[in-house]
């Protein structure tokens, strides 16, 4: 275990790492001791990822001092922080399918290998650490819990005093994930250390021996996750000040206008997500917000909404009483429904297209923008210059390409665009991800005003700030379902926090969580 | 790696458009270079390749012969490199309406009917396009790669010609020659100026890139080309349907590939042979680059391409260079130009803080 008061293997200090328009890391400070399995807890965006490519030299702060056993240390690329001893593991593996576990590792470590001498390290490294790998075998042959020994088997060769762990059971079985966490145990127990992200709950209490948390780019705590309940963490990383809502208490419920039942659909990639017996209703007036971590189903519901994947079942998405599970994404388009994608460029907008083409995209349709099947020019760009005047899109001009627009101004352009089609029903994907507080609130406004004018609206976001600030009803995807909608009344953040971190059920097992 | 490959954050849209020039320019030094090596006067080979294909107006006449074909199978092919369809099988595309379109004359070589010839057109269009839809088919279905399936289904095409010409279509009167009949009255594409040999598919060349500019430039169908190309999931997003615009791109350039093959063998050739384009689908797609994809450049670019055939002719005979030199010419354009559009779009770097560790 720890040792008390030694020097740390690792410390940060005040590491701040800016995007444009986003502060990712503020002033952040970070203490592992020699053998701590460190637990770096956050919501997705709240800048673990990129405090992890900083310690691992994929970033560069741009301040702030890193300290490796007491000496300043300077990591310019991840090729220096193995010189130094730091090993990663990231959450998706970069292996070659068609080669050998051995040419596998080999092609992640510096120099020339011998490697019949490398086969018999990898057996032996792998056997001590109980993590079984046969070095002739070809990685495409293997589970998924097998590819990633390969990546830790690698990380091992180089002898690592630090480990980095980035979400390593999000593709795991539970039974792969204990196995797992035996080998880091073993791990810590011979002084290496291990800077273990995730978040999810009840790994952390298990395993790790400290926490930092992380919240919005901030540090906000440090504390021992085993003297902690999975509330109180769960309050930690999602924070208690929330903004109260901006609207009217209990808004007029009309009718049911987009109903969702017993929808199940089979990811079509690798790594996708099957949504299972999704169930749920917006009515008239109302804002329904999604919450969840990110990869939980986001992607593969708002496809089944928006028409780009089709249900089998008709049945399965209703819009205004109308059945159109097997809709195609223009058909919906003209019976109301709008949608804005999570991804503005290449998804909600053509990058290298004018803002009066990207106008088009959506609008040619319900806008009547064409004329006997030609596009009609000018009724396009009165639309764009529309969108352009009502929303405030800062563009010099409409016919300026949608990627020369800031992050903030396009998805401005893209909501516009949608509300001017006068939806009965919007879906909203990360309404305000990477847009600057003015927009933020301008586009929440315009969404709340939508609902108030008899709209039914659907937001799915990871900002549980955004969804408290706006929603009436909040549910939570985790792992492809949908757990039932609740009035924002009824709700508390730390019941959100569990759902998301995969406690399903909240009867036993909050109340497991407690006994500690 | 001490050079470093990055993509330019902004490249300059002037660019774009001045890039085939200056590919030009690089190719007329680099085959200065060439005819050097070759032994022949650089400044009269570029005279004999340039400027005396030119000299009269039959010369001229013959420009527009050359780039007919070049024109139709461009403008086709453009369609699905907008559409990031890679459809390069133009050129059995055209030997296959080539061969659909001859077979009215060939089965009832006495007709005389004015309908005969608009008939052939339409079945050289329905043939290119068939031949078309075999990579469509594929490629929408078991997501094959149009690039192979149609690159291998040219030599299907010629090797089908060949057993034709070979065999059941030979002409009876032809003492034994491999080539059919030659072409009645009414199955001749009609001469556009007495005394050349330009003919009534220059003008269906032309329909094509006016027609192919407004439909790019106006219609709902030329956009959703556009985005599907572009950006496929924002096409997926409003509704558009990337199977549908896979099958119409490979369709039309199939048909209009088609009207190219049988434009030659009923205009120029007048008859069925067993090798009846240069690879004219080939040298399209040079032309459709060249051209920016655009219609209205693919019209310069193949003036351009067809002046080169009829340079690399007039040099043979004057200067006695081979006749491959055609193609090396064309081929270091296309180089030029990919290499071009690469440093438009990207930089690069030489990478020297590399011992900046420990």
């Amino acid at each position: 275990m720890n040792n008390g008061g030694g020097t740390p293997q690792l410390e940060l200090r005040g590491i701040t790492k800016a995007y444009p328009g986003c502060l990712a890391n503020d002033h952040i400070d970070l203490k592992i001791m020699p053998g701590e399995i460190h637990a770096l807890l956050g919501e997705n965006g709240a800048g673990k990822s990129t405090l992890v490519k900083i310690i691992y030299g994929v970033l560069e702060a741009d301040e702030g001092e890193i300290f490796w056993a007491g000496n300043p240390v300077k990591i310019p690329n991840p090729h220096a922080a193995r010189k130094t001893g730091i090993g990663m593991v990231f959450q998706h593996f970069s292996l070659f399918e068609a080669m050998t576990v051995t040419e596998n590792i080999a092609l992640g470590m510096s120099g020339r290998q011998d490697m019949a001498k490398l086969a018999r390290e990898v057996v032996e490294v792998s056997n001590n650490y109980g993590l079984p790998l046969e070095p002739h075998r070809q990685v495409h042959t293997l589970s998924v819990g097998e590819k990633q020994r390969i990546e830790i088997v690698r990380c091992l060769l180089q002898n690592p005093k630090l480990l980095i762990m980035d979400e390593p059971t999000s593709v795991l079985t539970p039974q792969e994930a204990e196995k797992m966490f035996e080998t880091l145990r073993r791990l810590s127990d011979e002084g290496v250390s291990i800077l273990y992200i995730s978040h999810k709950l009840d790994e952390i209490k298990a395993l790790c021996h400290k926490a930092t948390i992380l919240r919005g780019g901030k540090y906000i705590n440090e504390c021992d996750p085993t003297q902690e309940t999975a509330k109180s963490l769960a309050e930690m990383m999602i924070g208690t000040n929330l903004h109260a809502p901006e609207h009217s208490a209990q808004p007029e419920k009309g009718p049911v206008r987009l109903k969702v039942n017993n929808l199940n659909i089979d990811a079509d990639i690798e790594f996708g997500v099957n949504l299972n017996t999704i169930n749920f209703e917006v009515r008239s007036g109302e804002i329904l917000g999604i919450a969840g971590v990110a990869g939980n189903g986001q992607i593969e519901l708002l496809a089944a909404l928006s028409g780009e994947t089709r249900s089998k079942d008709a049945s399965a998405i209703s819009l205004d009483g109308k059945e159109i599970g097997q809709f195609g994404p223009n058909q919906r388009r003209n019976l109301g429904l709008a949608f804005v994608p999570e991804d503005r460029l290449g998804h909600g907008s053509v990058p290298e297209m004018m803002l009066t083409e990207n106008a088009f995209l959506s609008g040619y349709s319900r806008m009547s923008l064409m004329n006997n099947g030609f596009i009609n020019k000018g009724n396009t760009e009165n639309y764009a210059v529309d969108i352009v005047k009502q929303f405030d899109v800062r563009t010099p001009g409409v016919n300026h390409t949608a990627n020369s627009l800031s992050g903030g101004n396009l998805q401005k352009f893209i909501v516009g665009r949608e509300v001017l089609q006068k939806p009965n029903v919007i879906i909203v994907a990360h309404p305000t991800w990477g847009v600057d507080a003015g927009a933020a609130s301008f586009i929440h406004q315009t969404l709340i005003n939508l609902a108030e004018n008899g709209a039914a609206v659907l937001v799915i976001s990871q900002d549980l700030d955004e969804l408290f600030a706006i929603s009436n009803r909040i549910a939570v995807i985790s792992e492809g379902r949908l757990s039932v909608g609740r009035e924002l009344s009824e709700i508390t953040i730390e019941e959100i926090g569990l759902l998301m971190g995969g406690t399903h059920g909240m009867g036993e097992k909050t109340e497991a969580a407690h006994v500690t | 790696m001490l050079l470093k490959i990055e993509k330019r954050s902004e490249y300059s849209k002037a660019m774009v458009y001045l890039t085939p020039i200056i590919a030009l320019a690089l190719t007329v030094l680099a085959s200065i270079l060439l005819f050097e090596l070759l032994g022949v006067n650089p400044i009269e080979a570029l005279y004999q390749f340039f400027v005396a294909p030119l000299d009269t107006q039959y010369e001229f006449s013959e420009l527009f012969v050359k780039a007919t074909p070049l024109i139709l199978c461009a403008i086709g092919l453009s369609l699905g490199f907008r559409a990031n369809v890679w459809n390069i099988g133009a050129e059995g595309q055209l030997t296959m309406g080539a061969i659909v379109g001859s077979s009215l004359f060939i089965y009832f070589p006495e007709t005389d009917s004015i309908f005969l010839l608009p008939a052939m057109i339409i079945m050289a269009a329905i043939g290119g396009a068939a031949w078309a839809a075999i990579p469509a088919f594929f490629k929408t279905r078991f997501n094959a790669n149009e690039i192979l399936t149609s690159l291998m289904l040219v030599y299907v095409a010629l090797l089908f010609l060949s057993v034709l010409i070979h065999g059941p279509w030979r002409d009876p009167a032809g003492f034994n020659f491999p080539e059919s009949q030659t072409f009645s009255e009414s199955a001749d594409m009609p001469i556009l100026i007495a005394g050349t040999r330009m003919h009534f598919g220059t003008l269906l060349a032309l329909l094509a890139v006016f027609g192919a500019w407004i439909m790019m430039a106006r219609t709902l169908i030329g956009f959703q080309v556009k985005v599907i190309g572009e950006a496929p999931r924002a096409g997926g997003y409003a509704g558009f349907s990337q199977k549908k615009i896979i099958w119409l791109t490979l369709l039309f350039a199939g048909a209009l590939s088609g009207i190219a093959g049988f434009s030659e063998v009923s205009g120029p050739i007048d008859q069925v042979v067993p090798s009846i384009s240069p690879g004219y689908g080939f040298t399209a797609i040079i032309v459709a680059f060249l051209g920016r994809l655009h219609p209205v450049g693919i019209f310069f670019a193949s003036l351009l391409m067809a002046l080169t055939y009829l340079g690399g002719e007039t040099a043979q005979i004057n200067l006695g260079l081979p006749v491959a030199v055609t193609g090396v010419f064309q081929g270091m354009v296309l180089f030029f130009l990919l290499a071009c559009d690469v440093l438009v779009h990207y930089r690069f770097r030489l990478n020297i803080s590399r011992k900046a560790t420990s």
